[in-house]
This record gives C-alpha cells, sequence and structure tokens, in this order.
C-alpha cells in the first residue's frame, strides 16, 4: 500500500558541517514526487536520509503516520532504484528479482507467481535465468526496477536511476518508469540533476540548493513562475538584464532601450532597480518597427529551433530561441529589431531572491 | 568515538566484532611486543638497564651485523630493481613468445623459500659444488666464492626481483595506451619516452615494490644462516642470541629486536614520505597495447627474459634431479644411478611433516582469511577511530622480521595465563599474525571494487546487516578471497624465519624438515622434501592463476 510522506524540519550534518539546515516536505499518496538541484545541494543525502542509510540528526520523518527515524532501513518497506542499479552480480536476473520475496520468507508459489509478474511487466522474462553481466545497461535498469517494485513497497525510492544511461535510452526510460509509476500508483521519490528529466516525470518537483528547498511545484508553476532567480536560470534557459523602474507620463515603465519601453507589472514602483527574466523563446524578432536593436552574433541551427546569441544596444547579451522556418533565418552580422512577449516575463528584485512579478 | 555517538541505536553485531579482533591484536601481538620491548630495557633482575643496547652499539662484532644487513639489504634492492623494471617493461610492451608460461615461471621464482636457493647454490656453486667442478677442471681459474655477501645477494636477488616485475607490471597495465601516444606524437619515443614518460608514472609502484623487497631481504634469515658463513647479519644474530648457550641473552636478542624494528619503520615511513611526491591517478580506457618486435632486439629481449627465469628456478631443477638420484642408506652421500631412496629416506625420518603443514598451514590460511573478510569489511565500510586503530595495528608485523615474532611470541606465553609454547597453535597465530597484513590489504582492496549500493540494494530489500554481508558481499568477494587465500597458503607453507623459533619435534613441517635435513647433511633427503614443497607450490599457484585469472596480485 502506498503511503503519503511527511518530513517536517531534517537536518544533516557531518561533524560541525551542516547539509541540510532545516527542510520540510509533504508528499502525497501516489505522487510522483521529485528532488530536483545541481549536485552537492543535498538530494542524495535526503534521499538516503528517507532510505534509512544516512543517519538524521534532527526532525521527523513518517511514513504516513509512522515515525521512520530509527527504523532499520530493512524495516522500512521501501523499494530503492540505486545510480547503478546495484544488481547482485552473482545472482541471475530471476534471483535478483526474488530476493526481496525471500528475505520476507513468502510462500514459494507466490514468489513465482509475484516474480514472473514483474519479469513480464518490465519486459525482461527472456533473461530470466541470465547473470546480470551480459545485459545491457537499460535491461538492467528494468531488473533494478522489477527488484525494487515487486515487493510492493510503501514507497518507491530512486537515485538518478538514468544517469548511466546513454541519451537515447534515457529518454525511452523515463517514460518506462513514468507509465508503471502510474499504473501502480506508488508514492515515488525521484532524484535527479537533470531539469528536463524530471520535468518529463514529476507531478510535483522541489528544486533545492544548498539543502535549502527553493521552490515546490508543478513543472508548469517552476518554469513560468519561478519564485527566485536560481530557480529561473536553472530550470529551462533564461536572460536576465539589470533594469530600473521609470515613471514617465504617470506610467511606470521599464526601459529595454531608448526606444522600445515595456509597462512595468512588478510590485515595485519608481527608481526601483530590478531584474527581468525573459525566456529565449519570449523575444520575437520582428521586421521594422520599434523595439530593441541588435546584432546576430552566431546562428545554430538544432532543427526544431534555432538559437540565435545576439547584442542588444544596451551591450548585454542575449540567446534568443525562434522555431526554424524555411526562409526568414538571420545570417551573422545581420541587424535584427527585438519585442517582448510581456506577460511571460518575471520580474526579480535586483538581489534575486524574490519574484515580484504582479500576479505572484 | 563514532561507536559510541548514536546512544539511541543498540551495538550491533559489527561493533562486537571489532571488540573482539582489537583484544585478541592486544594478547597476541600488543602485548608481546611490549614484552619484547620491555626485555630490551629491564635486565634479568628487573632493573631498568641500557647495557643490552650498549653491549650491541659498543661492541664492533655485534654493530657489523647491522650494517651487513643493511648492505645486503641496498644491494639486492638495487639489482632487483635494475632487473625487475626492465623484465616488466619488455613483458608489457612486446610480444613476446611464451608470455603465460614465462609470468607463471617468473611468480614461481619468487615463491620457494630462499634458504632453499641457498642450499641449492651451495650444491652447484659451493667449494665442492657441481659447477665450479666444471669450471675448476675445463678452466685454470679460481670460481669466485658463494659463500657470504655475494651468494647471499644472488639468492635474495633471484627470489625478490619477480616482485618488482609484478609491482611494475600492474603499473604499467594502468597505464593508457593514450599516454604513450601521446608522447609519441610530442617527439618523444624509444628509450626518452621510457624514462621520461613511463618510468615517473610507474614510480609509486617501484616505491612500493623497493620497500617491499628492502624488507624481504632485511629479514630473512635462512638464505644467510646457510649461506653466509663468516657473513654475519641481523636476524641471523638475533636467532644465535636467542637460541645460544645461555637463556639469558633472551634480553640481548629483544634488543637486537628492537633496533630491527626501528630500522624497519624508519624506512617504512622513509618510504611512505617519499612516495607522497608521485601520488597521482590515472583513468585507462585503453592499457598498453603489445607490440610486435623483430631481429635481434626480439632475441635479446627473449634471451633475457628466459635465462633470467632460467637461472632463478637452476636450483629447484637441480634439487628436482637430486631428489631422485641414488643415495645411500643414511641419505647423506649421493651415489650412482637413480632410485627413490630419498624420498624413503624422508618420510621415514619425518613423517609427520606434510600432515602437520597440511594442518598447521591449512588452520591459519582458513583463520588469516576469515579475520582478514572481517577486518577489510570493518576498515572499508565501517570507518570510526576503533576500526582505524585496528587497521594500523594490523599493519605492524608487515614491518616486523619473522623471527622477532616468534621471540616475542616464545617470552610471552612460555609461562603465565596462556602457555602455548611447543604448541602447534602458537606456531599457526605466528603465520597469521605476519600474514594479516597482506591478505587485509589484498581482501581491503576487493572490498573496494564492489559498490556499497548493492549492499544497500539487499538491506532496502529486507535483509540483516549479517545476511546482506553473508549471502552478497562475500559471494561478490568470492574470487578475490580464494585467490588470495591461495596466495597466504604459499607463503605460509614456505615459511621459515618465524617457525625455526617456535617448532619442536612434533610440529615439524615441510620447510622446517628441509632446514633440518640440510643442516645434518642429509642432502637427498632435503632435496625430495624441497621437491615436494616445490610441486606443492606450483600445484597452489596453477590453481591461483586459473582462479584470479588476470588479476593483479597483491604480495
Amino acid at each position: 500500500m502506498s503511503v503519503d510522506i511527511k518530513i517536517n524540519n531534517a537536518l544533516k550534518k557531518y561533524g560541525n558541517n551542516i547539509i541540510i539546515p532545516d527542510l520540510s516536505i509533504q508528499v502525497k499518496k501516489g505522487e510522483f514526487f521529485t528532488l530536483l538541484g545541481p549536485s552537492g545541494c543535498g538530494k542524495t543525502t535526503l534521499l538516503r536520509m528517507i532510505a534509512g542509510f544516512n543517519t538524521i540528526e534532527g526532525g521527523e520523518f513518517y511514513f504516513g503516520d509512522r515515525l521512520i527515524n530509527n527504523l532499520n532501513p530493512s524495516k522500512r518497506n521501501i523499494g530503492m532504484v540505486f545510480q547503478n542499479y546495484a544488481i547482485f552480480p552473482h545472482l541471475s536476473v530471476r534471483k535478483n528479482v526474488e530476493f526481496g520475496l525471500k528475505t520476507r520468507k513468502l510462500d514459494p508459489v507466490e514468489i513465482k507467481e509475484r516474480t514472473n509478474k514483474f519479469l513480464k511487466l518490465m519486459h525482461i522474462e527472456e533473461y530470466a535465468d541470465r547473470l546480470p553481466e551480459r545485459l545491457s545497461g537499460g535491461q538492467q535498469q528494468r531488473v533494478a526496477l522489477a527488484r525494487a517494485l515487486v515487493i510492493e513497497p510503501d514507497v518507491l525510492l530512486m537515485d538518478e536511476p538514468l544517469s548511466n544511461l546513454d541519451a537515447k535510452l534515457r529518454v525511452e526510460m523515463r517514460s518506462v518508469i513514468k507509465e508503471i509509476q502510474n499504473k501502480l500508483n506508488i508514492t515515488t521519490i525521484y532524484v535527479t540533476h537533470d531539469q528536463e528529466e524530471a520535468m518529463a516525470v514529476s507531478d510535483r518537483i522541489a528544486v533545492m540548493k544548498d539543502g535549502i528547498i527553493q521552490q515546490i511545484g508543478s513543472p508548469k508553476e517552476l518554469y513560468q513562475r519561478p519564485k527566485n532567480i536560481f530557480v529561473a536560470t536553472f530550470i529551462g534557459k533564461t536572460n536576465t538584464l539589470n533594469k530600473t523602474i521609470i515613471k514617465r507620463e504617470d506610467k511606470y515603465l521599464v526601459e529595454l532601450s531608448p526606444n522600445y519601453l515595456i509597462e512595468n507589472n512588478s510590485v515595485k514602483s519608481e527608481d526601483s532597480k530590478i531584474l527581468i527574466s525573459v525566456r529565449p523563446e519570449d523575444f520575437i524578432i520582428v521586421e521594422n518597427g520599434d523595439g530593441i536593436k541588435a546584432i546576430v552574433n552566431s546562428v545554430v541551427f538544432l532543427g526544431l529551433m534555432t538559437h540565435y546569441f545576439v547584442t542588444l544596444e544596451t551591450g548585454e547579451n542575449v540567446e534568443i530561441i525562434q522555431e526554424s522556418t524555411l526562409n526568414d533565418t538571420y545570417e551573422r552580422n545581420s541587424h535584427i529589431i527585438l519585442k517582448l512577449n510581456t506577460n511571460k516575463i518575471n520580474y526579480f528584485m535586483s538581489d534575486g531572491i524574490e519574484n515580484i512579478t504582479r500576479e505572484m | 568515538m563514532k561507536l559510541f555517538k548514536k546512544k539511541k541505536t543498540p551495538l550491533e553485531i559489527w561493533n562486537y566484532i571489532t571488540i573482539s579482533i582489537l583484544i585478541l591484536y592486544i594478547i597476541f601481538l600488543i602485548h608481546p611486543l611490549f614484552n619484547i620491548l620491555k626485555a630490551s630495557i629491564f635486565d634479568a633482575d628487573g632493573n631498568f638497564s641500557l647495557v643490552y643496547f650498549a653491549k650491541f652499539f659498543s661492541q664492533k662484532y655485534y654493530f657489523s651485523t647491522l650494517m651487513n644487513s643493511l648492505k645486503v639489504s641496498i644491494v639486492t634492492m638495487i639489482f632487483s630493481l635494475l632487473i625487475g623494471i626492465p623484465l616488466a617493461y619488455f613483458f608489457n610492451i612486446f610480444q613476446m613468445k611464451g608470455k603465460r608460461i614465462l609470468e607463471i615461471l617468473i611468480i614461481l621464482c619468487s615463491m620457494a623459500a630462499p634458504f632453499i636457493g641457498a642450499y641449492a647454490w651451495i650444491l652447484l656453486l659451493g667449494r665442492q659444488g657441481l659447477i665450479t667442478k666444471i669450471l675448476e677442471t675445463l678452466f685454470p681459474i679460481t670460481v669466485p666464492t658463494i659463500y657470504g655477501f655475494n651468494g647471499i645477494v644472488l639468492v635474495l636477488v633471484t627470489r625478490l626481483f619477480p616482485l618488482v616485475f609484478l609491482y611494475v607490471s600492474g603499473a604499467l597495465k594502468s597505464i593508457d595506451n593514450s599516454l604513450l601516444e601521446a608522447s609519441e606524437n610530442l617527439g618523444c619515443s624509444g628509450y626518452k619516452r621510457f624514462f621520461k614518460v613511463v618510468f615517473p608514472l610507474c614510480m609509486p609502484s617501484i616505491l612500493a615494490a623497493g620497500l617491499l623487497v628492502f624488507m624481504r631481504a632485511m629479514a630473512d634469515f635462512g638464505t644467510p644462516l646457510l649461506i653466509g658463513e663468516g657473513y654475519r647479519t641481523f636476524p641471523v644474530e638475533i636467532y644465535n642470541q636467542y637460541v645460544g648457550e645461555t637463556s639469558i641473552n633472551h634480553n640481548f636478542a629483544a634488543a637486537i629486536s628492537v633496533v630491527a624494528i626501528l630500522i624497519t619503520a624508519v624506512v617504512f615511513y622513509l618510504q611512505k614520505f617519499i612516495s607522497k611526491y608521485y601520488r597521482f591517478t590515472i583513468n585507462s580506457l585503453h592499457s598498453i597495447e603489445a607490440k610486435p618486435v623483430k631481429g635481434i632486439k626480439s632475441f635479446l629481449v627473449h634471451f633475457y627474459a628466459y635465462f633470467l627465469v632460467f637461472i632463478s628456478l637452476l636450483p629447484q631443477i637441480y634439487l628436482f634431479y637430486m631428489s631422485f638420484r641414488k643415495t645411500s642408506s643414511s641419505g647423506s652421500v649421493f651415489e650412482k644411478g637413480f632410485s627413490l631412496d630419498s624420498y624413503r629416506i624422508a618420510f621415514k625420518k619425518m613423517s609427520s611433516a606434510i600432515p602437520n603443514t597440511l594442518i598447521i598451514g591449512g588452520l591459519a590460511v582458513v583463520i588469516v582469511v576469515l579475520l582478514a573478510i572481517l577486518i577489510s569489511y570493518l576498515v572499508v565500510r565501517r570507518t570510526s577511530l576503533l576500526n582505524n586503530t585496528i587497521d594500523s595495528i594490523s599493519m605492524i608485523p608487515y614491518i616486523i622480521p619473522g623471527s622477532v615474532v616468534g621471540i616475542a611470541l616464545v617470552i610471552t606465553f612460555n609461562k603465565g595465563f596462556l602457555v602455548l609454547t611447543g604448541t602447534a597453535l602458537i606456531m599457526i597465530i605466528s603465520l597469521i599474525i605476519r600474514r594479516m597484513p597482506y591478505t587485509i590489504r589484498s581482501s581491503a582492496a576487493i572490498l573496494q571494487q564492489i559498490p556499497i549500493s548493492v549492499e544497500e540494494a539487499s538491506i532496502s530489500l529486507g535483509a540483516s546487516k549479517m545476511k546482506s554481508f553473508f549471502k552478497i558481499t562475500v559471494p561478490m568477494m568470492k574470487n578475490g578471497i580464494i585467490s588470495g587465500a591461495i596466495l597466504s597458503w604459499i607463503t605460509i607453507i614456505t615459511e621459515l624465519s618465524t617457525s625455526i623459533i617456535l617448532y619442536t619435534s612434533h610440529t615439524i613441517t615441510l620447510t622446517l624438515s628441509i632446514y633440518i635435513f640440510v643442516t645434518r647433511g642429509t642432502e637427498g633427503p632435503a632435496a625430495a622434501m624441497a621437491t615436494i614443497l616445490t610441486a606443492f607450490t606450483t600445484i597452489s599457484l596453477l590453481i591461483f592463476l586459473k582462479i584470479s585469472d588476470g588479476n593483479d596480485m597483491v604480495m
């Protein structure tokens, strides 16, 4: 049975070195929850605290209403998938999958039934009697998943499970993971540093940095309304521009260039220094009219999209992404005029720690 | 510290193992060594006295043994490196014929007890030696004497250069081929490349091998005893003082032992200090590819390798031949023709030698392996102050000559709460203590290659810590453990310097029986026993190579 997970005021330190100062999250029953952050942000540390492989220096960890802080890892009923899969190399695929059922001393008939079910579910029944060393990375990943799921765990924990696979297999396996999670409806905590992977699989994502959660939200919320400049730059690409709000004819405006001013949509008013964050796709290249003048420095054609690296007339360098079309690609050194998709822009305090866009 | 930090969780099984092992080490290693120290600075009446040290350093007769030992060890080390490094380089960089067999033969060279080599060289090059006689009949020359310094160095170098070969080969295998290609691409090839790129990259292994050779040469006891004649070295002097006419000289033997330990400790730390300057890591994707070699170069390379191996194995070959010679009924005089008399006499006089070897050696190996697995697990997986202490303590025997271990055990266990002298148990204990550092190192190396997540996976699937250890970790270490065990077995059955101090007529092993036959002048049975020992060693080595299959050897 899947459960909800509650973590209150978690504290992790090694000696005097604090890794996670004070962290609280709640994961709903059946939710696919991802811990996302750069390396060293404490995401794997937190996952291993949940699994019981790291000690907990403070706070409470609950599975449902059960406090698990001091519960032995072997008693937590967790399915865990490791970064290197941690397949037992001396046991066949079948024996690997059976392992957890055997330690639970289940009836042999049931062990066989459940093992077969998951071998089939993960499409590895044909390799059942092979030793793992003869399997590809993707197949090993499937064995690891089957082994973790066959014990019907309360919680599934995954520690960067796709990082050892090549790019194509990674995309394939993440849909396999998502699909099986949906099917079994099991509460899942997933750790990754790959924001695209996180967006692809998660119901909700917690973005972490230095042991602190920066924002928890759906992939859409994180991308469109990031809470601070770190989240804005970590999730997807963005251009950040330092600007000042000015007052002209009773209106508060932000001057992007001398002849391109947009209406201020932040909660601040005149003379505030702010940061605005513009996603590369929110620049619009126009043929003529008012706008920011810019020069194209380089063009990268990637098929679906074309990336332009340009210098604005104000001296700032930005990246622009446009859908590739047959005709109007701009050459290097060509002069272009840019406008903004203003309602998708985010405004931040000048130090970047708070989103001050009006509707937030 | 860390052990008691987690107050909430009760002491788990590994904590008990830590404490038990620590207690064993205190009883069987720390305490005996402490007794050696005590014996060296307190006289027979229990008064503090530095008279033994004064005696050692003031009398040239004793002090010269120290200088002799240093001279032998340094010269042996230099020659072993000079011979072993090129051999390893040729072996790895050229496609040589019979590589597999060559490697086996090289390893085999290192595995015979050195004193057996010494004995055979006396038969070949001694005053009445076969080669000496042939040369002196053919040419009007005097063959330089094999006794003394020359002989000791010859025997030790032919036994110890394989260690250099193994270490440097290991280093060469870890060098990425692209480094050599890059060097060539930048205009540096041939011997220039060897000195500028290959040699520095192998430096850590060369230093480690040099240290090992030095330690072995310094501690070796059988060789100088047999072939040294007037050339007296340290371990021989310790032994002489110990078995000497008066037993009071325990104290003097202890004092010499303390000096020996201090010197090896200094060398050990000196090597560690120098190694610091050569620390780096290589990520090797493609190891060096052996290139074909042709013409005169090919001949020279092959001649070098095979001639070296031939010279080094000559003692074994000659003893093998002699063991089948017809011999007088006492076994001391060879007669014309061939027979199995030597074997018959050997079995009659030393019927228990083979069973003793199997029992004492076998038990020692089993216990060494068990303890080494546990200790390496504690050291690698459960770092704590106590476990680090165990790690350090377990390395102590590495720098202590075997005869010192023997004497330490005797003065500790010949009276008091635990009397063990004269038993097989004390021999087993001494072998365990001496072999532990090597087996722990090799087990730890295996364990480090097993990702900890495999164990965690087992625990998260509901298995207990002990179950995970025995069902998952140990089976994964299996091959490494077995090959480590065989290697320990080979070293244990060829061991002499400790057993010679601890044995009684009931606990004579193969090696001891050879030594006894040799000293009694019964050469036929000695050759027979030596051949049996060589057979044991060879078979064990072949099994080892079959199991380890390409893995590096940790000696």
